[in-house]
């Protein structure tokens, strides 16, 4: 019997165009598959159309917002209906960049120092005196990016303290709280997490060459403005510590099914931690694609894999 | 090993699509349509108060009684029953104009397109207002024009700054092909051109060998029952005029037109023949049904109405909400209230913060040629409620105040990229 998916996708997150793109070509895919596939916004009827409906299991590609901060998978486990991805409770370990960067610290890898603060505290304890705290603290280049979210939305560089003002404003106007880390300068990665019958394994890591230097919304999102190297053009000591830390994170963090790992290969080896993905972008430029690809893999055939293991944890 | 651009025709493309790109502004307008958002930055009309169940039944009756020729290609230069109501149409606003010399396009924004196309050359300059309509500055920007703006105050056009810009574009050796101008409840500014300047800006246009392209898609939306005269009522060898059904009925079946001198209406029709063969002729016989069987100019009357009572209420709203030191047009007719925030507020760099709220607005620098804008935003009456409009404020107002909460901790002064002007798209007509 055909499989009756539903694909969430826009939501009001400001990744909601992104979000529309991941879900169209995941629909594509598993349509292509034989499967009856419901392509649905998240609005104020879900919960009864869930309910009513009650899909064989839901796939999330919601970007951003309640798409990966576990309040739409908290709201399916609500409602019975299984789904693909991580639980709920450990979408929000990912959803917070500074928690998510502590526990995979603690698991004995590398991310870049940071501090994370909020707006009160610049406002409370005085912006200059902090800002300069923090270059001392941290150095110079900073990255500076909202807490949540991605798309590199509200996220900058900054190569001088004067920078530094306007980048965290940009980054507020995506929330309250920001991430300051240190800049490493490295080959820039994205590896892909899946779970299959032999437990988690990484996909090749891409490797992401943006002609602009920055890796920006712009960037991302333009076809022919970021040249992608899959695999990644790593040595196998490398290309193994990248696969490594991409599956140390989805374990430490309890992701499940399916992640996207973002990290920084700095010239002496190291691979930095950056920020995990709990619903990777599946756009044409998106990297979970490239990656499944270059395994030789059928994005359809991955995630149809993936929505028999939610059904199967579910029964 | 290469690497995969994933666009193999990146080194093909032409030098004008450099700024067509992903933007994440633009991006943001994806919330904008949903329920939850009260968007002011659409100007889409109210089409809910279109007799749609008859309209309905003339669009089937279309179909039965002249199919064959309805669904079947036509003129290229539009069916010359429609050019003469358009004839008619114009002559509310004291245009005489004879049916040949009206061609129909596929909305006035492929008359723009089409007008540009036969006029500038790459680095020509058009003359617009400051600021101007985005999809007037992409067309423009397509093809390579310069833009430089002419400063407005609240009678329209200023015709001293229009002196200066001339003078200073002779003085650089640039040459000036067009003026473009929204004379009528200007989009995005919501200002009107005086009755006094009219002549002015048309003889200083003449005088200075340089061709007027009037777009005029509001003129019959005024809410004083007033109609302007029109820049081509009285200099039509000068003026190149632009109409629309897209504000008076219905934007969807995207019917323009543009008026023009015999010589330069020739051109037009060879560029429309090559760009679209013809324009739709179904939807040119539907709007001619429309035109002849229905009460159009009611029905004009009915949004004016709609309209008005919901620019009160959005100014009052503002006078409501708004922080000392804001300002805001106050707007005659059409469909935008022009907003300046006080000094060191960043519309564009706010957007996402306003998202967030659930309210929607095009931030200024869209309508900017130059970069300038960022203070400014435009916020639209015509499709939200009234009690939308007030919640819509209410909820920018509390944006404001989240985004002077930052400003007081960073400063003022904090310097933002500023952000270009975006693709004309749906969202920004």
């Amino acid at each position: 019997m055909s499989r009756h998916v539903v694909v969430l996708a826009g939501g009001l997150s400001h990744e909601r165009d992104v979000s529309l793109r991941s879900g169209s070509r995941l629909y594509e895919s598993l349509r292509h598959h034989g499967m009856e596939v419901t392509l649905r916004d998240v609005d104020s009827d879900l919960i009864p159309w869930l309910i009513e409906t009650k899909p064989d299991a839901a796939i999330i590609t919601l970007h951003g917002g309640r798409g990966e901060n576990g309040a739409i998978q908290g709201i399916l486990e609500m409602v019975g209906v299984p789904y693909l991805g991580t639980p709920a409770k450990n979408c929000r370990l990912a959803w917070e960049k500074n928690i998510a960067k502590n526990l995979v610290e603690r698991s004995g890898f590398t991310t870049p120092s940071w501090m994370s603060l909020s707006h009160n505290t610049f406002r409370d304890l005085g912006a200059g005196a902090l800002i300069d705290a923090l270059v001392g603290y941290l150095g110079l280049p900073l990255m500076v990016k909202p807490q949540h979210g991605g798309s590199a939305l509200g996220a900058s560089v900054v190569r001088s303290a004067g920078e530094l003002p306007a980048a965290l404003v940009g980054a507020f106007a995506y929330g309250e709280i920001v991430v300051v880390e240190i800049f490493v300068d490295g080959v820039e990665l994205a590896i892909t997490v899946i779970e299959e019958a032999d437990g988690a394994r990484a996909l090749p890591a891409v490797e992401i060459a943006p002609s602009s230097g920055i890796f920006d919304y712009e960037s991302r999102y333009t076809a022919g403005l970021t040249t992608y190297f899959t695999p990644a053009r790593l040595s196998d000591e490398v290309a193994a510590a990248a696969a490594d830390l991409a599956i140390g994170a989805h374990r430490v963090l309890g992701l499940r099914d399916v992640s996207r790992t973002d990290a920084i290969a700095s010239p002496d080896g190291t691979v930095h931690f950056l920020e995990v993905n709990v619903s990777p972008g599946l756009t044409e430029t998106s990297m979970l694609p490239m990656s499944v690809s270059a395994a030789g893999r059928d994005l359809g055939d991955v995630y149809a894999n993936l929505v028999e293991r939610a059904i199967a944890r579910a029964v | 090993m290469t690497g995969n651009s994933l666009d193999q025709h990146m080194q093909r493309y032409a030098q004008r699509t450099n700024g067509m790109r992903a933007s994440a502004i633009r991006a943001l307008f994806a919330v904008a349509n949903r329920p939850e958002v009260v968007s002011l930055a659409g100007g889409m009309p109210y089409l809910k108060s279109l007799p749609l169940e008859s309209l309905a039944a003339e669009a089937g009756a279309l179909v039965a009684e002249e199919g064959l020729v309805a669904l079947q290609y036509g003129s290229g230069q539009g069916i010359p029953q429609l050019r003469e109501q358009i004839c008619q149409v114009m002559a509310l606003e004291g245009i005489s104009a004879h049916p040949d010399d009206v061609m129909v396009t596929v909305g006035s924004q492929m008359a723009l397109d089409l007008t540009t196309r036969i006029f500038c050359d790459p680095g020509d300059v058009i003359l617009a207002e400051a600021p101007s309509y985005v999809g007037a500055l992409g067309t423009f920007r397509a093809y390579q024009a310069d833009v430089v703006h002419v400063a407005m105050d609240d009678d329209g056009l200023i015709p001293e700054a229009l002196f200066a810009a001339i003078d200073a574009c002779a003085v650089a050796g640039r040459r000036v092909k067009l003026l473009y101008t929204i004379p009528n409840f200007h989009n995005p500014a919501g200002v009107t051109l005086s009755d006094e300047r009219r002549p002015i800006i048309a003889e200083i246009c003449r005088e200075a060998g340089i061709a007027v392209l009037e777009d005029n898609p509001y003129g019959l939306l005024g809410f004083d029952d007033r109609l302007r005269r029109a820049l081509r009522a009285d200099d039509p060898d000068n003026v190149i005029y632009l109409g629309s059904f897209s504000k008076t009925f219905a934007p969807g079946l995207r019917v323009g037109w543009v008026l023009a001198p015999h010589a330069v209406r020739e051109k037009l029709v060879l560029a429309n023949e090559a760009a679209t063969l013809n324009p739709p002729v179904f939807n040119q016989m539907l709007i001619s049904r429309y035109l002849a069987k229905f009460d159009w100019l009611g029905q004009i009357k009915a949004y004016r109405n709609t309209y008005a009572e919901r620019r009160d209420a959005m100014l009052g709203a503002l006078q409501t909400h708004m922080p000392e030191g804001t300002t805001w047009t106050d707007p005659d007719g059409g469909f935008y209230v022009w907003v300046t925030l006080p000094e060191g507020f960043d519309a564009a760099a706010m957007l996402p913060r306003a998202v967030t709220a659930r309210v929607a607005y095009v931030p200024g620098t869209a309508f900017y040629a130059d970069g300038l804008g960022s203070r400014q935003l435009r916020l639209s009456y015509c499709f939200p409620t009234s009690e939308r409009i007030v919640e819509g404020v209410r909820r920018l107002a509390g944006v404001l105040d989240n985004e002077l909460d930052v400003m007081r901790t960073f400063g003022t002064s904090v310097s933002r990229p500023a952000v270009g002007p975006a693709s004309p798209s749906p969202d920004t007509a």
